[in-house]
């Protein structure tokens, strides 16, 4: 591997590789943006100082993506400055922050997909060799720059972006929810050499909703709060009360990020289960996978990504055909050509990516009553009163911030996603599909969503719920199916699906074989149903 | 906790109006049709009278109605270059048929082609996913053709404009137009589907975001078809009408509509990636295309010279609008 930007060999690599000079490199004050009559952001301030990662938090709506935005030069501000190096920042497109040595990597894959790797970076004008190393340097080996980047995994995509954005040499790196969509082997190695980045004398903006990241990352933090910049702290051990403080303002009830959820166990129903999966095969992406899902029931499906877990939704929610097996709702075996067919089951599918549910440009109102006009014979005119009475009491037991409801696609992560699973609240379906419902999404909403998920539980609806982040599965789930290389490996009970053994069975590694203390006194009895 | 209202801070009087208009999208229209008649009435004082503006009327609202198909093409993404076609042949073949056969059963028959174009699109484009511009193009060229094979077997029997037709296309009644009492139910009729039917929400939908329609139950095919049945139907009518204000049924008869209902959807707002536009902003800018033809007219330029004004204007005006109601 060619010796690029050594880290190791780098001088100012001893400590945590704070310069002498503290000269921030970019410097951002005041900084405003309105949307017609509603202020995205209202008084944003950041300063990153050279060779600095440093963290940008916010609760969702707090103003994170539109300061992103603004720097990277893909919105302009209505008021404010931004300077880099000294010199004014007035971007107005995402190459001209390039050329002023600011890059960024955004939470979708930025690639062209119907070019190849070599393409694209041609496109970008990026140093090919560089971006080879780091790609080598982030964990994928063997690259081939002719494959098209329509058909590599995301989990690659995002390391790609990420290469490309190093290759470039910026001088500011903006990294927005690097690692939500990595699995936490690739995730480890973007933290490894981000670290090594900033010790070799370049600044680090860094985005996440995960502490241990931050912790593990980053020397200071940017706080925002209702478009304001609420303050900045050095990130010391235990720093994360603070900055939860700091993120809810005054509504801090001495909550830690766990305590919503544990209303105990539903109920499970007995009787046929809701959903029954048998033997279930899609090409070579799901092989023999067989569970049920019951009445009442959260049941958590863990898995890295790309072992299948997409293809089983997609199967579920009649987006695709299975080349084998059966699917068995009530009892009764269901064969679904469309999503509709699904629908008309009473199964619902939240997406993971909140774009591909909802109708960005029309009002909350219209997103939430979609699945009504679906059908052929409701078609007619629409009866306004009960509509709206219906879209109300979603709005309310979601608690979504409506504000902005002329355009969902003006909402905040957080509020867009509660949009999405409002509406089949709404529509009233007996189970509920979520495919990492809280990717990218505040601490506050993800509680919401935990809390509303069990209430749908112990009204009698069921949930299958894949998650990415493990610490979820006992927030959340009654069990978790682990599903690993298009099997299921495991199913664990709530009580023994803590992160170390949910991580073992995600690696395809026998249960009986967790490292002691882990599994310590509890019975490793027969947890298959 | 997500955006907040800046109602406190006192709003420049610029910015105080583009939110106006961006919240109304319809006043800058309405604007610039006005400012378009007080132009005309400068440069020919006097033209601007009763007579001259049910005149207008008059001429608008073929277009109007045939832009209201355009709009509703547009909001699912689609475009449907078919309209003329089938206005034409609507047009036609009552025209020759009506020599045989009673008015309402002439026009019964004339409508049928028009319909089975829409269908043929509607299956093409929702079922077989045919790019909306191509299937429509294609149709249309069939269409055309078909009509100039039926002229052959009518060569005979000449073509004749019922009076009925022509009462509602060119009559007047205590100086309003006749032609109101077929639009006004036809326009009710759009606006009511865009606005308050599960139809309407579906075309939205549809255009806005294909795969969250789906997601949602939404089945693309049925939609798509009944939208281009509807819009057949409707260029039919249109054609009807026009040929009622014409009263030269030819094969090319409404062929110069074409392009000015998607200049008139455009103008009106609607985006021609699907998801956003109405009807209302249409039907001004059909008015806005009628007054402008108008006043290139009495411009008395060259034929060549009209058009290229035209097409600037009607370029100009979109741009503008986009940049006034958009507000970034």
């Amino acid at each position: 591997m060619p010796a690029l930007h050594h880290p190791l060999v780098d001088p100012t690599s001893k400590s945590r590789g704070k310069p002498v000079t503290t000269d921030p490199i970019l410097i951002a004050t005041g900084v405003a943006k309105h949307y017609g009559a509603v202020a995205a952001l209202r008084d944003a301030s950041l300063s990153v100082l050279p060779g600095e990662v440093h963290a940008l938090m916010g609760a969702n709506g707090a103003g994170k993506s539109t300061l992103v935005k603004i720097l990277t030069g893909a919105v302009r501000p209505s008021a404010g400055s931004i300077r880099i190096r000294g010199r004014e920042h007035t971007v107005r497109s995402p190459a001209e922050a390039r050329r002023a040595g600011l890059v960024s990597v955004y939470q979708e894959p930025s690639l062209i997909p119907d070019l190849d790797v070599l393409a694209n970076l041609r496109l970008t004008d990026t140093p090919v060799e560089p971006f080879r190393a780091f790609v080598e340097e982030l964990g994928v080996p063997d690259l081939d720059l002719s494959e098209t980047a329509r058909d590599i995994p995301l989990a690659v995509l995002r390391v790609l972006d990420l290469a490309r954005a190093l290759a470039i040499e910026p001088d500011v790196l903006l990294l927005d929810e690097m690692t939500a969509a990595l699995p936490a082997n690739l995730a480890e190695r973007v933290l490894d050499v981000v670290k090594r980045q900033s010790r070799s004398g370049r600044s680090v903006i860094f985005i996440s909703h995960r502490f241990i990241e931050i912790q593990a990352l980053c020397d200071r933090a940017t706080i925002l709060r209702d478009g304001e910049t609420v303050g900045v702290v050095d990130i010391v051990p235990r720093i994360e009360e603070r900055i939860v403080e700091l993120m809810l303002g005054a509504k801090v009830e001495k909550t830690r990020i766990r305590a919503a959820a544990t209303t105990g166990a539903s109920p499970i129903a007995a009787g046929p289960a809701r959903l029954a999966v048998r033997h279930l095969q899609v090409g070579t992406k799901l092989n023999d996978v067989s569970f049920d899902l019951a009445n009442g029931e959260v049941a958590g499906v863990v898995a890295l990504e790309g072992q299948g877990q997409d293809e089983l939704f997609a199967v579920l929610s009649g987006s695709i055909r299975p080349s084998g097996g059966e699917v068995l709702v009530d009892g009764a075996r269901v064969a679904f050509a469309h999503p509709a067919d699904a629908i008309q089951a009473g199964i619902a599918y939240v997406p993971g990516d909140r774009s591909e549910a909802l109708l960005g440009h029309r009002s909350v109102r219209e997103n939430i009553a979609l699945p009504f006009s679906a059908r052929l014979r409701n078609w007619g005119p629409i009866d306004m009163r009960r509509e709206q009475q219906t879209v109300l009491k979603a709005i309310e037991r979601l608690q979504i911030d409506t504000r902005a409801q002329r355009e969902v696609q003006r909402l905040s992560g957080g509020n867009q996603q509660k949009v999405t699973i409002a509406r089949w609240v709404a529509a009233g379906a007996r189970t509920i599909l979520c495919f990492d419902p809280t990717r990218g999404i505040d601490v506050g909403t993800k509680r919401q969503i935990y809390q509303l998920m069990r209430e749908l539980a112990g009204q009698g609806h069921s949930v299958l719920y894949y998650t990415s982040e493990l610490e979820e599965v006992q927030l959340v789930c009654d069990r978790a199916i682990v599903i690993f290389g298009g099997r299921v490996v495991d199913v664990l009970p709530v009580a023994l699906a803590d992160e170390a053994a949910l991580t073992r069975a995600a690696y395809g590694l026998p249960r009986d074989a967790a490292p002691a203390g882990v599994l310590a006194g509890t019975q490793d009895g027969a947890a298959a149903p | 906790m997500s955006n907040s209202l800046t109602a406190d801070a006192p709003v420049p009087f610029g910015r105080r109006l583009r939110r106006l208009m961006s919240d109304r999208p319809l006043i800058p229209l309405i604007l610039l049709l006005v400012l378009l008649v007080v132009v005309l009435q400068i440069l020919r004082p006097g033209i601007v009278n009763e007579r001259w503006i049910a005149n207008t009327i008059k001429f608008a609202i073929p277009l109007a109605i045939l832009a209201g198909c355009q709009t509703m093409a547009m909001l699912t993404g689609g475009i449907d270059l078919s309209v003329s076609t089938s206005a034409t042949m609507a047009a036609f073949i009552m025209a020759t048929q009506v020599v045989n056969h009673d008015p309402s059963v002439a026009i019964a028959i004339a409508l049928v082609p028009p319909v089975l174009i829409g269908l043929a699109n509607g299956i093409g484009i929702g079922v077989f996913r045919v790019h909306p511009l191509i299937m429509t193009l294609g149709t249309s060229l069939i269409g055309s053709g078909f009509l100039q094979v039926y002229q052959r077997t009518v060569i005979a029997t000449g073509t004749s404009v019922p009076p009925g037709l022509a009462w509602l296309g060119t009559g007047l009644t205590y100086g309003v137009p006749n032609a109101l009492l077929l639009f006004v139910p036809v326009a009710g009729f759009i606006l009511f589907l865009l606005n308050r039917t599960g139809f309407g929400r579906l075309l939205y939908a549809v255009g806005d975001n294909e795969r969250a329609a789906r997601l949602a139950g939404v089945a693309y095919w049925q939609v798509i078809t009944a939208l281009y049945v509807l819009s057949g139907l409707l260029s039919g009518i249109a054609g009807l009408l026009y040929v009622g204000l014409i009263k030269a049924p030819s094969l090319s008869l409404a062929d110069p509509l074409m392009l000015p209902s998607v200049a008139a959807a455009v103008i009106g707002g609607t985006s021609i990636f699907g998801g956003r536009g109405g009807y209302t902003g249409t039907i001004v800018g059909a008015l806005i295309l009628t007054v402008l033809t108008t006043l290139l007219t009495i411009l008395q330029m060259p034929e060549g010279a009209r058009r290229i004004l035209f097409g600037l204007i009607v370029l100009l005006v979109t741009a503008a609008y986009l940049r006034i109601i958009e507000d970034r």
